[in-house]
């Protein structure tokens, strides 16, 4: 835990790229979930930010 | 010595050779190999897709091509994403999702378990299971609809001699509870033997050494299953949920020749909801937000994907 915090501090690949790709994972629960309306709406923009930042933080150093 | 060679050389080329040798560098050689490539990627992929993006901000309708084209900015955005029916293909598309990939995992892993064990016949049943997915998911779809026939198909007969209950009596493609399954069946049926492949390869890839170090230890096989073949296959069975989660995401052949949608739209997958606003309804700046939104889902799962892949490689 510490060290995914350090990394996340440290602008780190490994750690920001969990972070992107739990973030695509939450969107693509939310496009496709049968619970609320609202979350659906709102996946696309979850899914975006996460596949703009997977895409960032992969050039970011190991 | 070499220096005189080499002028000796050039001065006995022809000027026109020379002169062309020397005017294409090795990165210009290169390049012109690779132009073909990247111009037809850029023609058949790129452009399409930034035309997509650039057609989702506005109300383009392609069957009426003389139509003034208004920028509507977010709209095409908001109607899809606030729409019910799609929001309804959504969750189809997730129901058959989970299921073929459950199915598809548990299947697959126990036959790559069993094939991976030596018997008598065991290339004969590997090439016999790995059939299916060599077929056209069109023929699949087609023989799978005479398969599921109330009256002549062999699935009813089987379920009606397993269950006792008159195959006539319920049609796996016609009934709105049974349609779903039925799509999840065959295409379970289709791509096991994929699953199973990868599956295999994973179970091949551990080295016995690590099983007779357990042996010495006194480990059962049940916990030599959890401890090791489990751990060391786990990368590979992450990289078929994923393949197949990508591909089954874009599902639309095997389902289209096997139910079109139907019964209702209780089997219309995001692919075939989406073909039918471009193609049928031709509200074409619409579908195109619609394939965005699933192009970006698609994408940042593929991502995802390419990092497993990675942590694979690194194995």
């Amino acid at each position: 835990m510490t060290d995914f915090i350090k990394g996340l501090r440290g602008f780190r690949r490994g750690a920001w790229e969990i972070v992107a790709s739990v973030l695509i994972a939450l969107g693509v629960f939310m496009l496709m979930q049968p619970f609320s309306l609202s979350l659906y709406s709102a996946s696309f923009i979850v899914t975006l930010v996460g596949t703009v930042m997977f895409i960032i933080v992969s050039h970011f150093p190991e | 010595m070499l220096d005189s060679s080499a002028d000796r050389a050039v001065g006995e080329t022809p000027p026109v050779v020379s002169k062309r040798s020397r005017g294409l560098s090795d990165r210009a050689i290169a390049w012109l190999f690779v132009a073909p490539s990247i111009f037809l990627l850029l023609a058949v992929n790129i452009f399409p897709l930034i035309w997509t993006v650039r057609l989702s901000f506005t109300n383009f309708r392609v069957n009426r091509p003389n139509a003034e084209v208004q920028f509507v900015g977010l709209k095409n955005y908001i109607s899809v994403l606030t729409d019910g029916d799609i929001w309804q293909t959504m969750q189809a598309t997730a129901h058959f999702l989970i299921w073929t990939i459950v199915l598809q995992v548990l299947i697959g892993f126990a036959l790559a378990y069993l094939i991976n064990k030596k018997f008598r016949g065991n290339d004969m049943w590997t090439t016999i299971i790995v059939l299916p997915m060599m077929l056209s998911p069109a023929v699949v779809g087609n023989f799978w609809t005479f398969l599921y026939q109330p009256q002549i198909g062999l699935f009813n007969y089987a379920v009606g001699y397993l269950t006792g209950t008159d195959p006539s009596t319920f049609s796996m493609i016609g009934d709105v509870s049974l349609a779903p399954w039925a799509i999840v069946i065959v295409d379970t049926w289709m791509w096991t033997p994929f699953v199973m492949l990868i599956c295999l390869a994973g179970l091949r890839s551990i080295p016995s050494s690590i099983y007779e170090a357990a042996e010495c230890d006194r480990a059962s096989k049940w916990r030599q299953f959890w401890t090791i073949t489990i751990p060391m296959v786990l990368p590979f069975l992450m990289l078929a949920v994923l393949f197949r989660g990508i591909e089954n995401f874009k599902m639309f052949d095997l389902v289209v020749q096997l139910t079109g949608g139907g019964p209702g739209s209780i089997t219309e997958l995001t692919s075939i909801n989406l073909k039918r606003e471009a193609f049928e309804k031709w509200r074409t700046g619409y579908a195109s937000a619609y394939a965005v939104i699933l192009f970006v889902t698609v994408f940042g799962l593929a991502s995802i994907y390419v990092k497993a892949l990675n942590k694979v490689k690194q194995r």
